[in-house]
């Protein structure tokens, strides 16, 4: 038993067939499509590093199947900057040494996007909840928050 | 690829996904958000045969008004319920649970009719529908039936479903109150809670008329306490009131010990709750 399906990812369209059901999201843009930026650490939902956005929603992508994004759009960290020209919150993530070994950052990064959006964050205790989901196992989150803070910042100075 | 493999089907209607399940003769499970079946399947916990995916019917996320209830679609995600401003206003107990429900990205795929079918027994939504005395329609292939949420929970992870039924809706009667409280404390926020309460209060100027009381993370199933209700109706209010609120409440719970958390100190952890639940219920806010 397997599926085609068609999934935007990164703004690029692409028609996978043999899509077996099992499939994990994560291993589908990992394995399948080449897109080694998401991360995939405890594969059940706790340490948040696959995370990648769905039609614009945070979503684990060891907590979905390949065959349930069929028609959808999704961005991965690879979709953010360029290594050349980062986005915002990539920048402030550099500017405040907001990670060490890089495994979470896929996660931190995306679930930081989400949040931009979705939250006001008006202070540290709303990006620390926010951030409850994703593990690191070096920082402290000291630096990882005070990026997302700045990116916060940085966000509403220019809505403003 | 971590799941064993299964046969995978998405209907469109609840009609068929009912017949998917009995078609699968037992071996069917339900997928709707996914956040809690999927650990389980990526840990090969569970190898359902068949997975039913109900997230292509249309008309199962919604939340709206009906008579002197709110209905809710199975289908509707964490965040939705969180970011209603329905249920902010008129299920404020719910709304001040939400944020407590997982994380964002949990929030964003997981659904209310997955949350109480898992009947995790320290999960917020399964305490909430005890605590506002929920119905939920479920279907199955005999047609529609109405269980009250009070005999929904069976044990731990343990609903009283048949395995060709289906959660199709959920109604919460929207509760009179002078004042009311959610109270949680869990290792991570977001995370499954050590001990948590839900309380509203009916009050004149000195006296509590009712108590309406839910607890969670110290049983096998969330709890609704009607004997504390019963012994707290018509009492007098002092500044005594939540301390002897929590140790009522403290002495009809024997909680359980597990990896996270001791019986004694859950049990404390729920009396202290408790008693700022009450504080917090008898500062009436309008």
């Amino acid at each position: 038993m397997s599926a085609k399906i068609s999934v935007i990812v990164n703004g690029e369209k692409y028609d996978v067939p043999g899509v077996e059901p099992r499939l994990l999201l994560s291993d589908f843009l990992r394995d399948t499509l080449g897109l080694t930026g998401t991360h995939v650490g405890c594969e059940h939902g706790v340490c948040g590093a696959c995370t990648v956005l769905v039609n614009g929603d945070s979503v684990r992508s060891c907590l979905m199947f390949a065959i349930q994004v069929d028609g959808s759009e999704i961005t991965t960290v690879e979709g953010l900057g360029t290594p050349e020209e980062l986005n915002v919150l990539q920048a402030q993530f550099r500017e405040h040494h907001g990670l060490q070994c890089g495994f979470c950052t896929p996660g931190m990064l995306m679930t930081g996007e989400d949040l931009l959006r979705k939250y006001p964050l008006a202070t540290d205790e709303d990006i620390r909840e926010g951030l409850s989901g994703n593990l690191c196992r070096c920082t402290g989150y000291q630096n990882i928050v005070a990026a997302i803070r700045s990116a916060a910042t940085k966000r509403s100075e220019k809505a403003s | 690829m971590k799941p064993a493999k299964f046969d995978y089907v998405a209907p469109t209607t609840v009609d068929a996904a009912v017949e998917a399940l009995v078609a699968a003769n037992g071996e069917g499970k339900v997928l709707a958000g996914g956040q809690s079946l999927l650990p389980l399947l990526n840990f090969r916990m569970t190898r359902p045969g068949v997975l039913v995916d109900l997230n292509g019917i249309q008309g199962l996320s919604f939340i709206e008004p009906r008579g002197d209830r709110i209905a809710i679609g199975a289908l509707t995600r964490h965040r939705e319920i969180e970011q209603s401003p329905l249920i902010a206003s008129k299920l404020p107990v719910m709304a001040a649970a939400m944020r407590h429900v997982a994380h964002l990205a949990i929030r964003n795929r997981g659904t209310i009719g997955g949350s109480l079918s898992h009947a995790d027994p320290a999960a917020e939504l399964p305490m909430l529908s005890l605590f506002y005395g929920a119905e939920l329609s479920v279907q199955g292939p005999a047609g529609r039936r109405i269980v009250a949420a009070e005999d929904f929970f069976v044990d731990a992870l343990t609903n009283c479903l048949e395995p060709e039924e289906i959660v199709v809706e959920i109604e919460f009667p929207m509760l009179a109150y002078d004042g009311w409280a959610f109270e949680e404390v869990a290792r991570r926020f977001g995370d499954f809670a050590l001990a948590s309460i839900a309380v509203s209060v009916r009050r004149g100027s000195s006296t509590i008329d009712n108590v309406r009381i839910a607890v969670m993370g110290v049983a096998d199933t969330p709890l609704r306490l009607k004997a504390v209700e019963g012994k707290f109706s018509g009492v007098s209010i002092d500044d005594r009131t939540p301390d002897r609120f929590s140790e009522l409440v403290m002495s009809s719970v024997s909680a359980n010990s597990d990896l996270h958390a001791s019986s004694e100190y859950r049990q404390h952890l729920l009396g202290k709750l408790a008693a700022r639940a009450m504080r917090t219920a008898l500062t009436a806010k309008e």
